[in-house]
């Protein structure tokens, strides 16, 4: 399937994070946590509620500032220049970031050019999630399960070495589960890295993992917050 | 040439997602017509209460015209700033914004520039009517959609940086007029100015002059303010 990118085209690279901290309004959410990700690798976050799975994902995505710590993503620290890391990720957030009036294939066409790529992929990335019926119908016709994996969808559409995925499965039925398996093992296949938030056993192959509870500092003392 | 070929060689990869970025927010807003209306309706309705309110008197209508119709303008274009990054921050598409290839500031300049084109331009489309109502004489006109057609972009950029911020705020549609309005005196000032002149016989080129000159300061300062609020409120 033309829908996968090769390891020398999409030029993969270690991702490494040393002693990052990241602070919430005033809590503390995470510090000292360092991991390194090789080209091919999956890093699995795991962690009970409020952990700092999806601030994490924020941080690594370059949407947050880490209070400290250093992010580097092929040797160089990501945050002198961000613009060129930008390029190499996907994000996936909690939101499916669809609009309700355009249709599946415009929404996807959209994200594709946006990104400076083309739409050659833009078939066999709707074909992966089974979206080829419903890709001309406008989203709002959409389920909660399909508007996901129309988000699923952008990953394989416009290729990028690293994912940054939060609760990629939410509202997947057993067959979009086992495409979101697939894409992801031919993504780590071809020398792509992915961190993934889950609360769901996929059945990857091999992965790290890095709990966040381990990492989080004690609970606030009455006092330390305002309302 | 060589330096002109190069420059738009480089920036053609900026271009195609901008254009497609333009592309996507017109076809929104022409998909969802009742936004569309909003603002240009919310213009004409309320120039139209004013003679109601103050009764058939040619000559007072006539004086306050040009303040009347300039305030309804910026009352319309505030109406319709609240969604400038609403729907794109409910849905998490803001996010993808941030991430795009063009950089946020070029985002920013291309969301106010659809912004414009969906309240602005409809609104200067409708000023002719608005004026009749008034009995503006027909040689203050062009004047009048000059200075609207100078202005009302300020209005949209100066408003975008407060869209931005208030996003996720408790009171968002009350806090933006709020924080935006002080911004929009300077554009009622000379708006009016350049008509009253135009009306009282005078030229109204320094008027005209002065709005321009407050559409080339907006320009670098939404930009980089709208960017930098944007990303505030990612974080």
């Amino acid at each position: 399937m033309n829908g996968r990118a090769s390891a020398g085209e999409i030029g993969a690279a270690p991702l490494a994070a040393e002693a990052l901290a990241c602070r919430r309004a005033e809590r503390t959410v995470f510090e000292r946590l360092g991991f390194r990700l090789d080209p091919g690798g999956l890093l699995l976050l795991t962690g009970a509620n409020g952990s700092g799975k999806s601030s994490l994902l924020r941080l690594l995505a370059g949407l947050l500032r880490p209070d400290a710590g250093q992010l580097s993503y092929g040797g160089t620290p990501v945050f002198e220049d961000l613009a060129a890391y930008r390029r190499q990720l996907h994000f996936l957030g909690h939101q499916d970031a669809a609009k309700p009036v355009l249709s599946g294939r415009e929404n996807l066409a959209f994200w594709c050019r946006l990104r400076g790529a083309g739409l050659g992929r833009l078939e066999a990335a709707l074909a992966a999630f089974r979206l080829e019926a419903l890709a001309g119908q406008p989203v709002r016709l959409y389920s909660a399960g399909q508007r996901r994996r129309l988000a699923l969808a952008r990953l394989l559409a416009a290729p990028a070495p690293l994912w940054l995925l939060d609760e990629p499965s939410v509202g997947l039925d057993s067959a979009a589960l086992a495409s979101l398996v697939e894409a992801l093992e031919a993504h780590r296949a071809g020398g792509g890295l992915v961190v993934l938030a889950t609360h769901v056993e996929l059945g990857l192959a091999a992965p790290q993992t890095l709990a966040l509870g381990e990492h989080a500092p004690a609970p606030l003392e009455p006092g330390e917050w305002r309302w | 040439m060589a330096l002109v070929s190069g420059l738009s060689a480089a920036l053609a990869p900026l271009l195609a997602p901008l254009g497609a970025l333009v592309r996507r927010e017109l076809r929104l807003a022409l998909r969802q017509r009742g936004d569309l209306l909003t603002a240009v309706l919310f213009f004409l309705l309320t120039a139209a209460l004013f003679p109601f309110g103050i009764g058939p008197e040619p000559n007072l209508l006539l004086r306050i015209a040009p303040g009347i119709l300039w305030v309804t303008a910026l009352l319309a274009v505030l109406l319709s700033l609240e969604r400038l990054y609403l729907s794109d921050w409910e849905d998490g598409s803001l996010d993808l914004l941030l991430l795009a290839a063009p950089p946020l500031e070029a985002v920013v300049l291309a969301k106010v520039l659809v912004h414009w084109l969906t309240s602005g331009l409809p609104i200067l489309l409708a000023t002719p009517l608005a004026a009749l109502l008034y009995g503006l004489p027909a040689e203050a006109l062009p004047v009048l959609l000059l200075a609207l057609a100078l202005g009302t972009p300020s209005l949209s950029l100066l408003g975008a940086t407060a869209a931005a911020l208030t996003l996720g705020a408790r009171r968002g549609g009350v806090l933006l007029p709020l924080l935006t309005m002080p911004l929009y005196v300077p554009v009622l000032v000379f708006g009016v100015a350049a008509v009253d002149a135009s009306l009282a016989g005078m030229s109204a080129r320094p008027h005209l002059l002065l709005l321009g000159a407050l559409l080339l300061v907006s320009l670098p300062v939404a930009a980089l303010s709208g960017a930098a609020a944007l990303r505030q409120t990612a974080e």
